[in-house]
């Protein structure tokens, strides 16, 4: 997998700037994903790289076409020292695996990393970097393959509501 | 057992003892869509396989950000939005009352004790009327449109005591930008901000609103102020509604508790490109600006451009060569500004004066900055790019600091005009 590495508090307004909100089709998304930030992204990502951050990735809008256009440039794996809350959410529910690392400063630009889950860590340039669980209620998530597959097996909730 | 109003409100909601840290499917009590976000959780929804949603009573729809429709595919989108409305009976207010924040607290759809969701990341405003509300992605408001509740994790809560006077043209703006300054653009993470003390309880509740706006800023998850006799004016005058203590517990497990006295603090400016990156405005007077904006659900209230007007005094012209741009954040706002004769001095000033809506911090229909530009901005977001060209620069203020920098054409302390 090769890097693409970007620093602190990436906010979803450079992953994908507002006037292409009228976008829905990740495809079409990812044409214009980091533009005016870092122009190469949108013509060179291909299947399989994957985008690293440092703390506070995915900060700003609730705009879910954020993890769109980066599933949609091919990248299924985002890792960051840390997250910003939605866009963490977002991620998880559209299929795009948010890792926290907090040794992510490690990874270098262009370098190609493996990740390995079951083992928790990231292999960069010989070293392992452990990479933090996904909480419990989102993995229910993930492993189901995103929340719409997820919902769609369900009839009702049970909330713990009194009413 | 102590607790915070966090863990109060998810307490009441489930009926039974949570606490932070605690992951619960909770029963949401409001759901907020519009134009940009909404189209896509409409589309969820169907995709998992919804057929009717949970309560259409409960569920809000406006179009704010791209108003009047600036392209087709935003027509497109309000089209798609109100068949949708249409077909599952849900009261659309389209593009007539203004921001979506604004009109939800204005229409008295938020309250205190409430659990409510939105996909705009600002829904945390709610908070000022004693609501858990929080922003949420188009995915998630899928699931509420089918379910009517959504995972939440009761997130820990730092108590946030405010006490002192504002000084002379200093307020809410200013107070909120240097707490973002103070914790940092991530310092509250996954956490509630509790806002208490006697700033707060003496601040109206335009200035509550733009308080708890502005926690996503900081990483919150939600903002919420000590409900008190105004929270419950404001609300009770648009629906009816018994008063009940919601306030956090003295000894309740706060992650932290921060004391400010605003007595001393200066015009607060966050300057290019972050939120936090706040500093007093006697730093950056003289910066030249391009673009002045007066609006938004931070600062797009009545008591926002009555601010602006109060500094603009006798002025009769804007400075040549600043565009300004004064956008209400809703219809009735609108109206009591121009009943109040403000919007016929910011026009004959020179301003921009246009509908209610988003407008430039939307960074898409209007108002766009080319590269090299500066813009002075009410507002609540700084990042690159986000007014238009990444070559641009933004920067956040008060009402009071973006008048005065109007009349100059350069970043100004109000207090010196």
């Amino acid at each position: 997998m090769r890097v693409w590495k970007f620093g602190d508090d990436i906010d979803t307004d450079a992953i994908i700037p507002g006037r292409f909100l009228t976008i829905y089709d990740p495809a079409e998304l990812a044409k214009h994903a980091f533009e005016g930030t870092r122009d190469e992204f949108a013509k060179g990502a291909w299947e399989g790289d994957v985008v690293v951050g440092g703390t506070n990735f995915g900060c700003g809008s609730s705009r879910e076409h954020a993890p769109l256009a980066l599933l949609g440039a091919g990248v299924r794996v985002v890792v960051a020292k840390s997250f910003a809350r939605i866009f963490y959410r977002n991620a998880v529910n559209t299929g795009l695996l948010p890792l926290v690392c907090p040794e992510a400063d490690a990874i270098k630009d262009g370098e190609t990393v493996r990740v390995d889950l079951a083992g928790g860590y990231i292999e960069a340039d010989g070293r392992r970097l452990p990479v933090e669980p996904v909480p419990g209620f989102m993995k229910e998530i993930v492993d189901s393959g995103g929340l719409v597959a997820y919902a769609k097996n369900l009839d009702e909730v049970k909330t713990c509501s009194t009413e | 057992m102590a607790a915070t109003i966090a863990e109060k409100i998810f307490s009441m909601k489930c009926g039974s003892t949570v606490r932070a840290g605690d992951v619960v499917m909770a029963p949401v009590d409001a759901a907020m869509i519009h134009d940009i976000t909404g189209p896509l959780a409409v589309r969820v929804f169907g995709e998992m396989g919804g057929e009717h949603v949970f309560d259409p009573e409960r569920i809000i729809m406006l179009f704010d950000h791209q108003v009047p429709a600036d392209s087709i595919p935003a027509a497109e989108n309000h089209v798609f939005m109100r068949q949708f409305a249409e077909e599952q009976e849900i009261h659309n207010y389209d593009l007539l009352e203004g921001v979506c924040h604004q009109v939800v607290m204005e229409k008295g759809r938020a309250a205190p004790g409430e659990i409510i969701v939105g996909t705009d990341s600002h829904t945390c405003t709610y908070g000022a009327a004693g609501a858990f509300a929080t922003g949420i992605g188009s995915t998630d408001m899928g699931f509420v449109l089918k379910f009517g509740a959504l995972y939440f994790r009761v997130p820990e809560s730092i108590l946030i005591e405010v006490n002192g006077t504002f000084g002379r043209r200093v307020g809410p703006k200013d107070l909120i930008l240097s707490l973002a300054g103070d914790i940092g653009a991530d310092g509250a993470t996954y956490m509630a901000l509790e806002f208490a003390g006697r700033t707060m309880e003496k601040m109206n509740m335009a200035g509550r609103m733009t308080c708890a706006n502005m926690v996503i800023e900081m990483g919150a998850k939600a903002g919420i102020v000590r409900p008190d006799a105004a929270t419950w004016d404001y609300v009770a005058a648009r629906r009816a509604i018994e008063p009940f203590d919601l306030a956090g517990d003295p000894d309740a497990a706060y992650r932290d508790r921060r004391h400010y006295d605003v007595t001393d603090l200066a015009p607060q400016v966050a300057v290019p490109h972050n939120v936090d990156n706040v500093v007093d405005v006697t730093k950056v007077a003289g910066t030249k600006v391009d673009q002045v904006f007066i609006g938004s659900c931070t600062n797009g209230r009545y008591e926002d451009l009555f601010e602006a007007a109060e500094v603009m005094g006798s002025a009769d012209r804007f400075a040549s060569g600043v565009r300004v741009i004064v956008i209400p954040a809703s219809r009735t706002e609108y109206l009591k500004a121009l009943r109040a004769g403000l919007i016929e001095r910011f026009v004959e000033a020179g301003a921009l004066v246009e509908a209610p809506c988003c407008g430039p911090c939307m960074g898409g229909a209007f108002g766009l900055l080319a590269p090299g530009e500066v813009s002075l901005s009410t507002s609540n977001r700084n990042f690159r790019g986000r007014q238009g060209s990444t070559q641009a620069r933004v920067y956040l203020a008060s009402p009071a600091t973006a008048a005065a920098s109007a009349l100059y054409g350069e970043i100004t302390d109000p207090r010196e005009v």
